[in-house]
């Protein structure tokens, strides 16, 4: 019995879920597995790096917008560590660069779509939709806010 | 097909796209694989940004494989009129 026990805890159940996990990265990139992460958050983010640590110039701005924003709860993948998933996101939008940006499953565009919407206004509108209000709204008027 | 001009991406933009107005800035000191563009066509009337983006990217697809970054305004007439005299 207590063999028994030892076995199993000694069996690398979970070590091989894991490894399975990262097998199953082989198909990141198929649209079925993209479908699934643009629709896993309201605010879907392509990017090269992440969050605290974006690899490109592009990727940056629009984590800097984001948190501009008050976004900071939204999900993001790195394509730089999967080949398979920077081609396969690129042919899911067909969009030829990244990052890309995903409200609801819908995909918004890039960095220059992202900075435009901030600059005329329509990001504030669009997060509204997705019922988030963006800090931007109550940053100047702190004060007079009842 | 390797080295991308600032010219001939302007040339291309107008021809299919009817741009009547391109900036096309390279800023890579010339290895051409940087570009902002300030694009103006009447064929973006009534399209939103998204569309007007894959139009241009439609148009340059060949050569986006190979520019590392480009950022571009996609205007119409009216909105670049409106902008220059700001």
């Amino acid at each position: 019995m207590s063999s028994l026990i030892t076995k199993l805890l000694v069996r690398p159940r979970t070590y091989r879920f894991l490894l399975q996990q990262r097998f199953y990265a082989a198909n990141a990139g198929s649209r079925e597995n993209i479908e699934k992460l643009v629709q896993s958050d309201k605010v879907v983010v392509f990017m090269k790096g992440v969050p605290t640590q974006p690899m490109c110039g592009f990727s940056n701005a629009v984590v800097q917008i984001l948190r501009m924003h008050g976004v900071d709860s939204y999900s993001s993948h790195n394509v730089l560590e999967d080949e398979d998933l920077r081609q396969g996101i690129k042919e899911y939008s067909e969009w030829p660069t990244i990052p890309q940006i995903f409200f609801n499953g819908e995909f918004i565009g890039g960095c220059d779509i992202m900075l435009q919407m901030h600059q005329n206004g329509d990001l504030v509108e669009e997060l509204e939709k997705l019922g988030i209000r963006s800090a931007l709204l109550d940053a100047p008027q702190e004060e007079t806010k009842s | 097909m390797t080295n991308i001009s600032a010219e001939g991406l302007a040339n291309k933009l107008k021809e299919n796209l009817q741009a009547s107005h391109v900036e096309m800035e390279d800023v890579s000191s010339g290895c051409g694989a940087k570009f902002n563009a300030v694009i103006v066509s009447d064929n973006f009337n009534g399209k939103p940004l998204l569309q007007r983006h894959r139009m241009v990217n439609d148009c340059l697809s060949e050569e986006l494989k190979i520019i590392h970054a480009f950022s571009m305004k996609t205007l119409t007439p009216e909105q670049w009129t409106k902008q220059q005299n700001k």
